[in-house]
């Protein structure tokens, strides 16, 4: 099948392009060089193109998620809608079932997803909610910060065995990378307790956050995996833990990149990039994390906005869970997995006249401004942590608009002048900047930019057509037509298909899940599997012939090579 | 011969996975590992062996072909204003998929078997959410085990041995000995006998005596009365010194709890006894799931429609409001004008009103044996049994999803491709 998309004005920041009329050719889901003149013709008539957009970070499947549809009736009754031809039913704001999160995905432009924790014992579930999501290109991030194994070997300085562990972790999970949670604070959350800082001793493993970090980061690179280290930092929600955020980016420069990519991302820095000692002098230091970031090359972070009104906190970080349900007084839902992490789910609702809620509101907008290079800070809600990615559109039009902005300023508390450096912000940005936040940055520091987060030849045919005329708006004054834009494409292609036109879903294929298959010496898997028989033997509550992720729950993979051997090259 | 090792259990919510199954010649001769309960399922009994219909409820039985049998559901569902499709805890989770996908298009109201067991505990997470934890957290950590209104020496026979009480974990070594036990219950049950502790409470007065170990634990012993619930003040204030000096707590609730009087907001209450231990220690609180996949069905229902369990596609969008939509308040209402029943029992488990319904409407059973269901049933069809002969994915009930083997080759459809059938069949009919 070919399309030519014509007379579109494109960005395409990897490829150089500016907002050019550019065509773009289509085949067998593929960009080529050029079509037959049998290739059905879409006329883009001035309109905004870009690549599919790629979310690098957010929990879109999984038992938390499904955790966090069980305990909110009151979530899945908005945004309800009824099947129809094409479509199954839909329901959810921030925790949507699996249909709405692949069509309200796709509406968006969005192509690819990537969940952001899987436990590898609980995966076999993340999985089957990923082969019910429609449309999206998707895979996961395989906890390891907290499991057992990680933190023997870390002890033992065995960097072989965790990286051969890390291999058949990824493997049993089919998941995509390292990510690293409260690293340490999971087990200490076995007892109720947690880490305060890098250099906690865990007790009975006798290993400190810092040393879980820096081992990760070696083996991912030995691994030579597409992503790097994926880190929530410790200490995540607490006044004052910017500190532990620039110590815990400080440990990037002990690792060399086996890539052109960072060795470490950290992720949803708007809960990481607090000042204060107290929420009584809370304050933002968005600007000593942007500085940071604009100062070192081998880290990228992504924002986790936040969106004022209702959002489902969820995550690895089990006791900041249960500190977050005392604090809100709110339903809190536990969910420890045995050896390897914890989690937790607590319901929030980010209130504008809350002085709190809007500075963190300010932080992430101040990340995205002061962090220069748009290539290290993603666009991400952590969705649905800081709020539903539905919002996207939202935050797109507040960064390219200083006026909205200080609309929007007038009508939050009055901390947001004191605490943060927002007001002060001037710089917009433009479409090409949010074209690598939303596509380019996300798709390199995912190590899929061959692939994905461009419109060059070779690339995925995942495109998506707005419904504005670069050249002929202002998005600064016009940003209403931005975030109406954003919110709803005119024409979302998925490997070639159109998927959406006019807001509206027009097909549901099934997308592909990526998972990398790390191959490390035969010697290093035998050893470490000895470990790994002796637990579940002693102790794991399954039979290790029932834990790993079985063939039939990836029915559509997208397997990446990696691997501290040479390995076969696709 | 053939010997299956690692096998998983398709009998209860323990779905026990080391089990050793030998076959020959398509046939089961010997379990090893199992408990009573689980062997007996496996080995299979009361099998219904043909498709059968029958005019009228007081007819005998008569064998039809499949193709007869998966017209007359289609035609039930087609012609029916307000199905039920109820049951699921004893099939696949491959299977809810097609079930719930069915419900759509026919616009039925889809209810499992928590109806009947730990369908109030989904309300109380509605409430209060649900802090847990997998089994092996459990076997590994927990000092302190209670067994509210549960008796897994009968209906969870290997729970104690392999996950909560004699099992050895690594921060517990001397698995029994290192383990408090202690169990509520409104009489001695054979779990009790094995208890630490035996807290016996006056039937229904759960909800009170959970207040009262509420009100202890936040320093206000002083309201409580000599006596709560037939429980002796000066033991309460005993057991909340136990369950605060616990490294690692679990309290594993079954029927006893969501079943009596008060149902769902006992569960609320445990689980706010249980949010506000954490204040002091570890706690997780655990249902302790009857049917090896109801777990299965409540988290498929969840992803597909936004909902546990009793949600109605009469309006084409999925709505749930339990105590409108659950399977007993259609049936209770006369509401429902025809209903299937697959892999669960609404003819042994329902009220005696709900039954009466049933027989007074086309009812379509899908089950691999012979039931009281089948007794008001109109069309049965039988099915190769999920776990045994039929391979796919189930829930444990801490929500740890396995893939459960197949042992031996079906000699009967499967779940699968009967609903599959009748789906196509109903699109027919509806001239798609």
């Amino acid at each position: 099948m070919e399309l030519l998309i014509k007379n579109g004005a494109v960005f395409d920041p990897v490829n150089g392009i500016k907002g050019d009329k550019t065509d773009i050719s289509v085949k067998d889901g593929k960009i080529v060089n050029n079509v037959s003149s049998k290739a059905t013709v879409l006329d883009a008539g001035g309109r905004l193109v870009m690549a599919g957009g790629v979310d690098a970070h957010s929990h879109i499947a999984g038992a938390k998620v499904n955790v966090g549809r069980m305990m909110r009736p009151e979530d899945s009754r908005s945004g309800i809608s009824p099947r129809t031809k094409i479509t199954r039913p839909c329901t959810g704001y921030t925790v949507p079932n699996v249909y709405a999160m692949g069509y309200r995905y796709a509406q968006m432009g969005y192509t690819t997803v990537f969940e952001a924790a899987q436990a590898i014992m609980k995966a076999r579930h993340t999985h089957e909610e990923l082969e019910e999501i429609p449309i999206i290109d998707k895979g996961a991030l395989t906890l390891f910060g907290s499991n057992w194994p990680t933190m023997d070997f870390v002890r033992e300085k065995n960097m072989d065995k965790l990286a051969a562990y890390v291999a058949w972790g990824l493997l049993a999970s089919r998941g995509f990378g390292i990510k690293c949670v409260n690293p340490g604070g999971g087990e200490m959350w076995g007892f109720g307790k947690n880490v305060t800082g890098l250099d906690d001793v865990v007790p009975s493993f006798d290993v400190t956050p810092r040393e879980i970090i820096v081992s990760l980061m070696k083996v991912n690179e030995m691994l030579g995996l597409p992503h790097s280290v994926h880190l929530h930092c410790n200490n995540l929600g607490n006044p004052g833990n910017y500190k532990t955020t620039l110590a815990s980016m400080e440990l990037a420069n002990q690792v060399k990149a086996s890539k052109d990519r960072q060795v470490m991302h950290v992720t949803h820095l708007l809960f990481n990039s607090w000042g204060g000692t107290n929420w009584g002098d809370f304050e933002s230091k968005a600007d000593e994390i942007a500085n940071f970031l604009n100062n070192h090359d081998n880290i990228t972070g992504d924002m986790g906005q936040m969106i004022f009104g209702s959002a489902t906190t969820m995550t690895a970080d089990g006791p900041k869970q249960y500190a977050n349900a005392k604090l809100l007084h709110a339903k809190w839902s536990n969910g420890d997995v045995e050896l390897e992490d914890a989690s937790g789910v607590v319901p929030i609702y980010y209130v504008k006249q809350i002085s709190v809620h809007a500075i963190m509101w300010a932080i992430g907008l101040e990340l995205a401004l002061l962090t220069k290079d748009p290539y290290k800070m993603l666009l991400t809600t952590d969705h649905p942590n800081g709020g539903p990615f539905v919002n996207y559109s939202e935050v797109i039009s507040l960064l390219m608009s200083n006026k909205k902005r200080q609309e929007e300023i007038k009508t939050v508390h009055e901390a947001v002048h004191a605490k943060t450096k927002l007001p002060g912000l001037d710089r917009e940005l433009d479409f090409s900047e949010i074209a690598i936040m939303t596509r380019a940055g996300t798709s390199k520091v995912l190590g899929l930019l061959d692939t994905k987060g461009h419109l060059g030849v070779g690339a995925d045919a995942d495109i998506s057509i707005y419904d504005i005329k670069p050249d002929q708006i202002d998005p600064s004054v016009e940003h209403a037509k931005i975030k109406s834009a954003f919110s709803s494409a005119a024409y979302t292609i998925k490997g070639g298909q159109v998927v959406v036109k006019d807001g509206q879903i027009t097909a549901t294929p099934l997308g592909r899940t990526y998972w990398v298959d790390a191959k490390v010496p035969q010697q290093h898997h035998d050893e470490m599997m000895k470990d790994i028989v002796r637990k579940f033997k002693n102790y794991y509550s399954i039979q290790l012939a029932n834990y790993m992720v079985q063939d039939e729950y990836v029915s559509h993979p997208q397997v990446i090579k990696a691997g501290a051997i040479p390995v076969e090259v696709n | 011969m053939t010997i299956i090792t690692d096998a998983l259990c398709p009998f209860c919510g323990c779905v026990c996975d080391d089990l050793t199954i030998i076959v020959e010649n398509n046939k089961i001769t010997d379990i090893k590992n199992a408990c009573k309960l689980g062997a007996s399922k496996i080995m299979g009994h009361h099998r219904i062996k043909a498709p059968m219909m029958r005019a009228d409820k007081k007819s005998d039985f008569k064998e039809v072909s499949f193709d007869e049998a998966i017209n007359e559901a289609a035609q039930i569902l087609f012609k029916s204003k307000r199905p039920l499709m109820y049951g699921w805890a004893s099939a696949l989770c491959e299977v809810h998929k097609k079930g719930i996908l069915l419900a759509e298009e026919v616009g039925a109201i889809i209810d499992n078997t928590a109806t009947v067991c730990h369908a109030p505990s989904t309300l109380a997470v509605h409430e209060k959410g649900l802090p847990s934890a997998t089994l092996g957290q459990v076997k590994n950590r927990s000092d302190v085990t209670v067994f509210w209104g549960s008796n897994p020496v009968h209906a969870h026979p290997r729970h104690m041995g392999r996950y909560s009480v004699f099992a050895k974990g690594f921060f517990q070594e001397k698995g029994r000995k290192g383990r408090k036990v202690i169990v509520v219950d409104v009489r001695k049950t054979e779990t009790a006998a094995m208890a630490d502790e035996f807290v016996q409470l006056q039937q229904g007065s759960d909800y009170l005596v959970i207040s009262a170990l509420r009100a202890i634990l936040s320093g206000h012993a002083d309201v409580v009365p000599e006596s709560v619930g037939g429980v002796p003040k000066e033991q309460l204030v005993k057991l909340v010194d136990t369950l605060k000096a616990a490294k690692f707590g679990s309290i594993f609730f079954g029927m006893g709890l969501t079943q009596s009087i008060s149902r769902y907001k006992n569960i609320d209450n445990a689980i706010s006894l249980i949010t506000e231990l954490n204040a002091f220690t570890k706690y997780v609180i655990s249902p302790m799931r009857g049917h090896y996949n109801v777990t299965g069905f409540g988290q498929v229902c969840t992803w597909e429609t936004g909902f546990a369990t009793a949600v109605d596609f009469a309006r084409g969008a999925p709505y749930y409001n339990p105590g409108e939509t659950a399977a007993n308040d259609v049936l209770l209402r006369k509401e429902t004008d025809a209903a299937m029943i697959i892999a669960g029992d609404a003819g042994a488990h329902f009220p005696a009103d709900s039954v009466r319904h049933l027989a007074r409407i086309p009812v379509v059973q899908i089950d691999p044996y012979w039931n009281p269901t089948t007794e008001v049933s109109n069309v049965v069809i039988p099915v190769a049994i999920c776990g045994v002969e039929v391979e796919g994915t189930a829930y444990r009930m801490d929500g740890v999803s396995l893939r459960m083997r197949k042992m031996i080759e079906p000699t009967l459809p499967t779940d699968v491709e009967v609903l599959d059938r009748i789906t196509e069949r109903v699109r027919e009919l509806r001239g798609e």
